[in-house]
């Protein structure tokens, strides 16, 4: 399997919400927020599928994105060069093309 | 919880772990209740024997900040260890120092004069056990669970630590797979200092990225 | 905690969930043989259970028995909830021994 976004490309992160019973490894804060990809952290099995017991899960590519802390949190009053880092995995991520 | 060994580590020199009565020491409640017929239950199906727990919570026990400690010190002596570590840190950790399998991904992260890292897992309690030995309390608390990615500035001052506010903060939230280790700012008035003495400076908060190694006095 | 619907109970990040205590407890036997269970049992191949079931498990516990049981605590809450799911341990079974076990300590 070979990676749908590469290091260095804007993503915005599905603004999903889905309902249990479900695993969800994609924070809430972090969902329909715009970042870039920092690394392709590997493949790995989907989390999703693993918790139900589905230990032949899909492998499927998993990424760190770094987001500006000002675009994640309203009003956010640290520096604004502050950034967070989160790990998500390809399906939670969507092209973001006008934010280069 | 990274904290030197504890009187609990000196029973294990007995067959005590499994089948012993409960000690005055520990709790006695409903989960302390469900938790041993659990472990008689999963003994006597066979799935794993008194002395299998025994040897995991001696495998467990002997992880520590100190390992974390070498390996910054290392880096901050070493700068072709240093590049391999920031590269890719479970290999450049399994090739140069003698450990145990290393479980998961490590994403080695450093802190510069322009750059403060700090780790948190905000779904659940993920953390370098490897490097670090097992997680404190308050990295699995919920105050620090929530605050940490909105507030950092002002959760590191509840810590004691004052990041000057031109540093860009660098949040990194372990979601999924990897793990993180923080090298430290290496402090003034270390020059010359052998590797050994310098890991005597590195403590765990410091490699979670809560707090600075201070500059000895 | 949160005033959205859509967000789990467990998922608390940006959220103010109080002040930060930095003290630390050392963790105890029965807290270090829950979790060495869950390593042996994710260690075996196949597992018996693994960590994302763990935390599946534990991310279903009612938020206010979240927010109540400690660390391990909920541990060994989310590790019978899954192994009876499973059909690994029989809940009944489980039950008595738990209550046998109470009998003996008291």
């Amino acid at each position: 399997m070979s990676a749908r976004f590469s290091v260095g490309e804007p993503v915005t992160v599905r603004a999903a919400f889905p309902t249990p019973p479900c695993h969800i490894r994609t924070p809430f804060y972090i969902r329909g927020k715009t970042g870039k990809v920092e690394r392709i952290c590997g493949e790995f099995r989907n989390p999703e599928q693993l918790a139900f017991g589905n230990y032949a899960a899909d492998v499927i590519p998993l990424y760190r994105v770094r987001f500006d802390q000002a675009r994640v949190w309203p009003g956010y009053d640290g520096n604004p060069k502050d950034t967070i880092e989160v790990e998500i995995f390809e399906h939670w991520l969507e092209p973001a093309p006008g934010d280069r | 919880m990274p904290h030197d060994p504890h009187e609990h580590d000196h029973a294990h020199d007995h067959d005590h772990d499994d089948h012993a009565p409960v000690t005055e020491a520990e709790p006695n409640g409903p989960y302390q209740h469900l938790a041993n017929a659990t472990r008689e239950l999963l003994i006597e199906k066979g799935y794993f024997g008194p002395d299998d727990i025994r040897r995991m919570i001696e495998r467990i026990d002997e992880r520590s900040p100190a390992l974390g400690a070498k390996i910054v010190a290392r880096a901050w002596t070493d700068p072709e260890f240093r590049a391999r570590l920031l590269a890719s840190g479970r290999q450049a950790i399994e090739d140069t120092f003698d450990t145990d399998v290393i479980a998961a991904d490590l994403v080695v992260v450093e802190n510069t004069d322009a750059i403060h890292n700090v780790v948190v897992c905000t779904l659940c309690s993920c953390y370098p056990v490897f490097v670090l030995g097992r997680p404190p309390d308050w990295y699995k608390s919920y105050a620090y669970r929530s605050r940490v990615v909105r507030e950092p500035r002002a959760v590191l001052r509840e810590f004691g630590t004052q990041i000057a506010d031109d540093r860009e903060i660098r949040v990194h939230d372990s979601t999924a797979d990897m793990r993180y280790l923080v090298v430290p700012k290496r402090p003034e008035g270390t020059d010359g200092w052998d590797e050994e003495a310098l890991a005597g400076i590195v403590t765990r908060d410091t490699m979670v990225g809560v707090a600075e190694v201070p500059t000895p006095a | 905690m949160s005033d959205d619907p859509f967000r789990q109970h467990h998922d608390m990040g940006g959220l103010d969930r109080g002040a930060i205590s930095p003290d630390s407890h050392e963790i105890a036997l029965w807290e270090k043989r829950i979790e060495s269970m869950v390593r042996l049992l994710s260690m075996r191949d196949p597992p018996i259970v693994t960590v994302d079931e763990m935390r599946r498990g534990i991310e279903e516990l009612p938020p206010e028995l979240y927010d109540t049981l400690s660390y391990y605590e909920r541990w060994i809450a989310s590790l019978t909830n899954i192994l009876v799911e499973k059909g690994v341990l029989d809940a009944d079974e489980l039950k008595a021994r738990a209550a046998a076990d109470a009998e003996r300590s008291s």
